[in-house]
């Protein structure tokens, strides 16, 4: 592992394990990444920008390893971050005009602890605008193009941060997932990206999209990458209420073992039928998506895993009560852009009152899909309307948590297809709000129920050669399970590949 | 301005029947706000001091990405003031978001307990001037975060209309609050006015025995919004109600109620409506105004907070705050009565003028209850009316008894401490600090006394004379003219020993 491709190309593990063993430096490492992205993120445009400062912090913590300082596991490795996280240095837009140059004066949590682990910090990746959308195609600054297809989508809102590791511009990086920005980007782009059990990860510096639903993640090209980041990030913050006090196992280990294990014996995979090509939606599905879930279905069952169907019937509301409660939490999240404290600020000709100024800039500063989940969230809470949209939704979420428990009586994980589609042309559904919503349909009732969600590649679909993904969901707290499971059929279908299916893509640049 | 029409006071009462309700806020005085660990300014002697935009952290400002995290101070305290209201304490209560675009409003939107407040179902005691008591019902006693101050400039007012720019400190942002709203007060008639100055005082009283707010009104530390409504004596549905913003003294509470008693019944008299809405009340002209039309549709969109969990205290926690109470203000009243050897009439006085934690204060700083009671009711009640305010605040207990102390030890005459009151509550400094600022030493050094007489004398030779012939009242002259010489600062016993002394030499 010397040459820069092949740095590009390593595992975070790898990579880590190479720098600890002083075998090469971060700064090799860190170089080699920026030279990457300067040659092909002008096609790609995963990063809005790029770290000034990541040589220096580099070779900061090569000085701190030579001086015998014990670091965290992934000491030395770079790491992009998910616009939406706010981080001290670099500007923090959450992919918004209205937002544009506004440089934090804190860290998130998770920011602040992987910088506390001595990872890298490349820069910030693109996303849709707010983590609104399943495309990057609303981010305020340029879409984001899938390195597996430079005329698709690489999925959204995290399309940067998934965009960036499948064209080996980062080995690493930190999403975040409201009803799939992590899992679907993941899915289409061939690479792991998990959501862990609500309040897992600190939300704290994470721009709020919808509050109850929001959860920082990992992003990575390996399981056991997804879970060594994941161990640096999670546990309980206090300065986030709905941070969980529980003592996590490593979830490393959890992936280490199931790597190493090779069998599932007495594993009950329950096969959720709403969320496949024999639910009600199922004309939504992709052949191939279906064909290449089949297989890797077979491939549990032959490592020893009990192949369970189970029933979640509320799941068919899912996206209606998910397009209530995101909008409405969101119309209150985003209030607090008015011009007044940070970012944009836009003055009518000639003046005006603080009401037209704050108009002003939320009319120049929002994008059409913002401004349209603004209006449909301030609506869902009006008076008259609440308990028919917001209630509603409520309930019907209520529903899905105890079709979630019913299902998990009958099996130790679920799974789905991570996404229903391989990823499909730039601008096929930009004006097509609905369909563009359809693409969560399989990944936005574990952000309803709050439990964890792994998605990761099972091979690339027949008819068109893209990446197809699988989802893995745990009870809530079970992340372990997750990587477990999902290392386990990542060994076998390596095994299958000869190799990670990223050596399959085409050479970029 | 044209004036509004005011029906006599006793006439209205004829003719309709006062319902009354208050909405008081508390800031308490946790060390740091509600929801961020950025110190609160409602706790320090001075909020001003820091200067604008000092005491606030991401959380305040509502940055991007912040989080708040309740308070467990504030909830303690506003558990224990639920109790000491006899409300009940919710198992679970939750904070909601009140959404409303406004400047001061770092997130625009005030996280605030909505449809479950952490206490309710309360009742308080009212003791009025002439001891008799009326029982106040309270609906609710919820938790919030106070928003910030915005400054008009540049126009005429300080409002906010034909203001050139307007600036927004956010030190006040986020201070916790408890709002303590009442039911409908029925039956009050005449006494109306009386009984929402002495609701107030008793809310005021009740925070003060808790230590839980400086509670000083002056300084906004209770704030009152006084709901009144009229409907004809003897009907049963409730009239029009308006909302008196801001009322923030006892006295203009039971001005501001009289106040809209007599507009409301002139305007019902002369076949008018009421409109609802929000009024301000003129401390100056003794007047309301219209504020904003207020309808119960006002949408706020409120709905769950979702960044905060439920507040679930235990039975042990709830348990161990009742036990903690100091005495119900009723209780505490008649052990002070005694303990201080007041007469009735002596103890109404200080009752009735809001001053009772005031002398309890100063005398457990050292006075004596006579003198504490002396100086509150009249030198600083003197102050107090002409500037019409509250004497209580006006000065702090601990100055006041060491004042007392000063006059005791003949280190200040009357006369003098009644200049250094004055001075103390201008914040000229502790009354130490204007003793020597001023120079208001009581002159005790008898050789610049016996200067002074000596020179009185010249002037008026007979009157050692007359002293000797028995006629001691004509040392009279000479205080008066040593006192005068020593602008008021020399011990007039002392100066009249001397003089006798050398009438006897």
């Amino acid at each position: 592992m010397s040459t820069a491709s092949e740095l590009t190309r390593a595992s975070a593990a790898d990579l880590a394990a190479a720098i600890a063993a002083r075998e090469v430096s971060s700064a090799e490492v860190t170089r080699a990444h920026l030279e990457r992205i300067g040659a092909v993120d002008g096609d790609v445009h995963a990063f809005l920008h790029v770290s000034e400062a990541a040589i220096a912090t580099a070779e900061e913590v090569d000085r701190r390893l030579a001086a015998g300082e014990r670091l965290g596991p992934l000491a030395g490795v770079p790491v992009a971050i998910k616009d939406v996280l706010c981080t001290i240095y670099m500007p923090s837009t959450a992919g918004s005009r209205i937002l544009e140059g506004w440089v934090p004066p804190y860290d998130a949590t998770p920011v602040a602890r992987l910088r506390a682990a001595g990872l890298v910090p490349l820069g910030k990746t693109n996303m849709d605008e707010f983590a609104m959308g399943s495309s990057t195609e609303y981010s305020a600054y340029g879409a984001t193009r899938n390195p597996w297809d430079l005329t698709r989508i690489p999925g959204g809102s995290g399309g940067g941060s998934a965009a960036a590791l499948a064209a080996f511009e980062a080995p690493l990086a930190l999403g975040s997932d409201t009803g799939g920005s992590i899992r679907q980007p993941a899915a289409v782009t061939g690479t792991v990206g998990v959501k862990p059990t609500y309040g897992g990860v600190s939300r704290y510096g994470a721009i709020a999209l919808a509050s109850s639903l929001d959860q920082v993640g990992p992003v990575s090209r390996s399981v056991l990458d997804a879970a060594l980041l994941h161990d640096v990030i999670g546990g309980h913050d206090p300065r986030d209420s709905t941070s969980l006090r529980d003592a996590w196992p490593s979830f490393a280990d959890a992936a280490r073992r199931g790597a190493e294990e090779g069998t599932l014996r007495g594993l009950r995979v329950g096969v959720v039928r709403e969320l496949t090509a024999d639910g009600p939606t199922g004309d939504g599905f992709q052949a191939g998506v279906t064909q290449r879930f089949r297989e890797a279905l077979g491939i549990l069952a032959d490592a020893g895993a009990e192949i369970v169907e189970v029933d979640a019937p509320s799941f068919d509301y899912g996206i209606a009560a998910y397009y209530l409660i995101l909008p409405a939490e969101a119309s209150s999240n985003l209030a607090k852009f008015d011009s007044v404290r940070f970012g944009l600020r836009v003055t009518p000709p000639g003046g005006g009152t603080v009401e037209q100024v704050m108009a002003a800039t939320r009319e120049a500063g929002f994008g059409p899909e913002v401004k349209r989940r603004v209006i449909l969230g301030t609506y869902a809470l009006s008076a008259g309307y609440y308990d028919a949209y917001y209630g509603s939704a409520q309930k019907v979420r209520t529903l899905i948590q105890r079709d979630f428990a019913a299902a998990f009586e009958t099996a130790d994980v679920l799974v789905s297809p991570a996404a229903p589609t391989t990823a499909f042309p730039l601008g096929a559904k930009v004006d097509d709000p609905l369909a563009m919503y359809l693409n969560d349909l399989t990944t936005i009732p574990a952000n309803l129920a709050g439990v964890p969600g792994i998605a990761l590649p099972v091979g690339l679909a027949p008819e068109d050669g893209l990446p197809v993904g699988i989802q893995f969901m745990a009870p809530a707290r079970a992340d372990d399970r997750l990587y477990h499971v999902g290392a386990a059929l990542e060994r076998l279908l390596q095994e299958r590949w000869g190799g990670p299916l990223h050596a399959q893509a085409p050479a970029l640049g | 301005m044209p004036r509004d029409a005011l029906m006599d006071f006793d006439a209205a009462l004829e003719k309709y029947e006062p319902v009354l309700g208050f909405e008081v806020h508390v800031e308490l005085s946790t060390a740091t706000k509600m929801f961020s660990d950025a110190p609160n300014p409602a706790t320090g002697d001075d909020a001003e001091a820091a200067g604008p935009n000092t005491a606030i952290t991401p959380v305040d400002l509502g940055l991007p990405g912040s989080l708040p995290v309740v308070n467990e101070t504030a909830v303690r305290y506003s558990i224990s003031l639920g109790l000491a209201l006899g409300c009940r304490i919710a198992e679970s209560s939750r904070f909601a978001r009140k959404n409303y675009f406004y400047p001061d409003l770092a997130k625009n939107y005030q996280i605030s307990q909505y449809d479950e407040p952490i206490a309710f179902e309360g009742e308080v005691e009212v003791e009025l001037e002439d001891g008799t008591v009326v029982r106040v019902p309270i609906e609710r006693a919820h938790m919030e975060e106070d928003a910030g101050k915005l400054t008009h400039v540049g126009g005429a007012t300080g409002r906010i209309h034909g203001a050139e720019y307007s600036l927004v400190d956010y030190n006040r942002a986020g201070v916790p609050l408890v709002e303590i709203v009442t039911k409908p007060i029925y039956g009050t008639a005449e006494r109306a006015p009386e009984v929402g100055r002495a609701y107030v005082g008793a809310i005021r009283e009740i925070v003060r025995g808790l230590g839980i707010s400086q509670a000083r009104m002056e300084r906004g530390n209770l704030r009152c919004d006084a709901n009144v409504s009229l409907r004809p004596r003897g009907a049963e549905k409730l009239g029009t109600r308006t909302e008196t913003k801001n009322v923030n003294s006892l006295r203009s509470v039971e001005r501001a109620v009289r106040y809209e008693i007599r507009r409301q019944a002139a305007i019902l008299d002369g076949g008018g409506t009421i409109t609802q809405e929000t009024r301000h009340w003129h401390e100056d002209r003794g007047e309301t105004s219209a504020g904003r039309p207020k309808s119960d549709a006002d949408d706020y969109r409120y709905f769950p907070e979702p960044d905060l969990l439920p507040v679930e205290p235990s039975a042990e926690l709830i348990e161990e705050l009742r036990a903690a109470l100091p005495e119900a203000p009723a209780v505490r009243r008649r052990r002070l009565k005694a303990d201080w050897g007041f007469t009735d009439e002596e103890f109404r006085d200080v009752a009735n003028s809001g001053l009772l934690v005031e002398v309890a204060e100063t005398v457990a700083a050292g006075a004596a209850p006579a003198q504490a009671r002396k100086w509150w009711t009249g030198e600083i009640a003197r102050i107090a009316n002409a500037r019409t305010t509250d004497p209580a605040g006006l000065i702090s207990p601990v100055h006041v008894s060491e004042i007392v102390a000063m006059v005791e030890n003949g280190e200040l005459t009357d006369r003098l401490a009644r200049q250094v009151v004055e001075a103390v509550i201008d914040g000229e400094g502790s009354p130490a600090e204007v003793v020597t600022t001023r120079g208001l030493q009581v002159v005790s050094d008898d050789s610049a006394l016996t200067a002074a007489i000596d020179a009185a004398l010249a002037e008026q030779p007979d009157v050692l004379a007359k002293i000797r012939d028995g006629k001691v009242q004509a040392a009279g002259a000479i205080i008066g003219a040593v006192m005068k010489q020593m602008r008021g600062q020399a011990d007039a016993a002392r100066v009249r020993e001397l003089i006798l002394e050398r009438a006897q030499s």
